[in-house]
């Protein structure tokens, strides 16, 4: 076992050294360098040149890249053309607003969306169960921003219940910050809970078909215990880790439903960057929601393996 | 089986289709001649201003009033549609192009153009696509070829481990062995053996892609780095008429709603001829 979490942990360190080296490439593209950035478009040729010295622009792409890797690896993030502040420390609380609205849309979402897919298992077939998945599938087609604007129009605008705007306030206070993020939290939890929906069901029903179903129904057990208390525990393993891989859908979500929100997170930062043409905020933005990404897929990974016991000799 | 027999199919399978499945594809059909038809139906041009009140209803504008810059709302939609769904068309059929041309060479060519392949679209699978078609945008534009290319990338990875999935099962089948040993070439084999096997789940997954793609461009559109203002885009209208929506105006809503139409309509129609989650049978005595 401990090859195999070792294998899949260097797995993911070169994932994310590919995409350094994308984010790299993708910025060097950029019209336009730091020295410009610096002294502006007035600046004559001799000083962007001096400044180019200076900041060991005039060094080979290759020699840059390792300076680049080296300085990000220390946590050196650079200074954001826009502002001229460290990036870092701005990343840093942008991160923790988008990892709280995430943690709170989990909240939000997950386990009604189990309880959900359950329900749907549980009366396969039924009106129910085709309502709920006719309810999945209606949601999951609609664009997040759909999702996020007609919850404004509702919430916000008819019914003046929750802010359309997310202000994020120094001493706001939890119930506070609830009630600011209520409206991109849900939008962000109706991303996710129909594909939870769907696996949750799909998972419960791989289960009625095993052996051991067969045999508690035949021991005379009712409907809700064969599937608590024998199908549930058996499917949990796969679902929990299909419930981590789902997490990876806010990585996309924050940055369409920051935007519509306004919400000081990491994902409008990064279209902000990107709008700007910021390169060390871009940089940052790019490697941090990426790294999250694969930190999300390999713990859905190592959760598969250490659930089920097959995975484990597997190379 | 000859086009005419797959007609034939096609038409049974529609009348035996679920209604939701028929409603879906009329109300698909007429999206797409009213897309084509645009410049006919909309009363006046994409860009041309009514009146200088937004979200109004000046007497000669269409039924659903003015945008945020004071132009026919339901024109714009008109030839928006026309616009995403070309634009989405287009993407999808490069998707496709790259993917199954990719995914059925891996399939037939040996292990080392597989595992060649196979590890690059695994690297491009390893981390966001939101991020990948930002940086893309970053360091090449967001000009309409760009992002055509872009999107088009990311939806090939997905599409090419359909493809290649389904090729390696037809790979090994015995008229495949039978077509290598007369000595045809891989092209040949690729397009007269393996294409019209995998053309049904091909089908399928080009509904589904189609779909990702429009919501992906409009995605893009949405945060305002993909298609840029004036261009009549369903994305585009949404991000110009949002900040109607305080003001009580749905104007945003529309553009936003013909996308999930079309999405909904197509997921409906898959639905209906592929049996895509095929699952396990529940047994039948569970109390």
């Amino acid at each position: 076992m401990p090859v195999a979490i070792l294998r899949r942990i260097g797995l993911g360190a070169a994932t994310l050294f590919v995409v350094a080296t994308l984010v790299f490439t993708a910025t060097e593209l950029i019209p336009g360098d730091a020295a410009f950035a610096i002294l502006g478009q007035s600046a004559d040729a001799a000083a962007l040149a001096a400044m180019r010295e200076r900041l060991g622009l005039d060094q080979p792409a290759l020699v840059r890249y390792a300076a680049w890797l080296g300085r990000t690896l220390s946590g050196d993030l650079g200074t954001s053309f826009g502002t001229g502040t460290a990036v870092a420390p701005l990343i840093a609380e942008r991160l923790w607003n988008t990892l709280r609205l995430a943690a709170f849309a989990a909240l939000l979402g997950m386990p009604a969306a189990f309880l959900l897919g359950v329900a749907a298992a549980m009366r396969a077939g039924s009106v129910l169960d085709r309502t709920i998945g006719g309810g999945a599938l209606t949601v999951v087609s609609f664009p997040d921003f759909f999702v996020g604007l007609a919850l404004v129009f509702l919430f916000a605008v008819q019914l003046n219940l929750f802010p359309a705007i997310s202000l994020v306030r120094p001493g706001q206070g939890v119930d506070g910050f609830l009630w600011a993020t209520f409206l991109p939290a849900l939008t962000l939890a109706l991303t996710i809970a129909p594909h939870l929906i769907r696996m949750t069901r799909a998972a419960i029903i791989g289960g009625l078909a095993s052996g051991y179903v067969e045999m508690s129904i035949l021991k005379g057990l009712p409907r809700a215990r064969i599937i608590w208390r024998h199908v549930l525990p058996n499917v949990l393993g796969p679902l929990i880790s299909i419930s981590a891989l789902i997490l990876a859908y806010f990585v996309a979500g924050v940055v369409v439903v920051e935007t519509v929100f306004a919400y000081p997170g990491i994902g409008r930062l990064m279209v902000d960057a990107v709008a700007t043409k910021d390169t060390p905020l871009i940089q940052a933005c790019a490697l941090v929601l990426s790294a999250v990404y694969v930190l999300i897929n390999m713990s859905a990974d190592l959760l598969a393996t250490v659930t089920n016991p097959r995975l484990r000799g597997r190379p | 089986m000859t086009s005419l027999d797959a007609a034939t199919e096609l038409l049974r399978r529609t009348a035996g289709a679920p209604l939701r499945a028929r409603v879906s594809l009329a109300l698909l059909a007429a999206i797409a001649l009213a897309a084509i038809a645009a410049p006919l139906l909309a009363p006046f041009g994409e860009a041309e201003m009514l009146s200088p009140e937004s979200f109004g209803f000046p007497p000669e504008a269409g039924p659903l009033g003015t945008d945020h810059l004071g132009r026919d709302l339901l024109s714009r939609l008109l030839h928006g549609g026309r616009f995403t769904l070309f634009l989405a068309l287009v993407t999808t059929c490069l998707a496709f192009l790259i993917g199954v041309g990719g995914g059925f060479m891996a399939a037939l060519a040996g292990s080392l153009v597989d595992d060649v392949i196979s590890r690059l679209n695994d690297a491009l699978l390893s981390f966001p696509a939101i991020i990948f078609a930002l940086l893309m945008i970053t360091a090449l534009g967001n000009a309409i070829p760009i992002l055509i290319v872009t999107v088009a990338l990311v939806e090939a990875a997905r599409v090419y481990r359909v493809a290649r999935a389904l090729a390696v099962d037809i790979g090994v089948l015995d008229y495949v062995s039978v077509a290598r040993a007369r000595g045809e070439g891989l092209l040949w084999i690729a397009r007269r053996e393996v294409l019209p096997n995998a053309a049904g789940p091909l089908a399928a997954e080009f509904g589904l892609r189609f779909t990702y793609v429009i919501l992906f461009i409009s995605a893009l559109s949405f945060i305002g780095l993909g298609v840029q203002p004036p261009t009549a885009d369903w994305g585009v209208m949404v991000r110009e008429n949002a900040k109607g929506l305080l003001y009580g105006s749905p104007a945003a809503l529309l553009p936003a709603g013909c996308i999930a139409l079309v999405t909904i309509s197509i997921n409906l129609i898959v639905d209906a001829f592929v049996d895509r989650d095929r699952e396990a049978r529940v047994p039948e005595m569970l109390p």
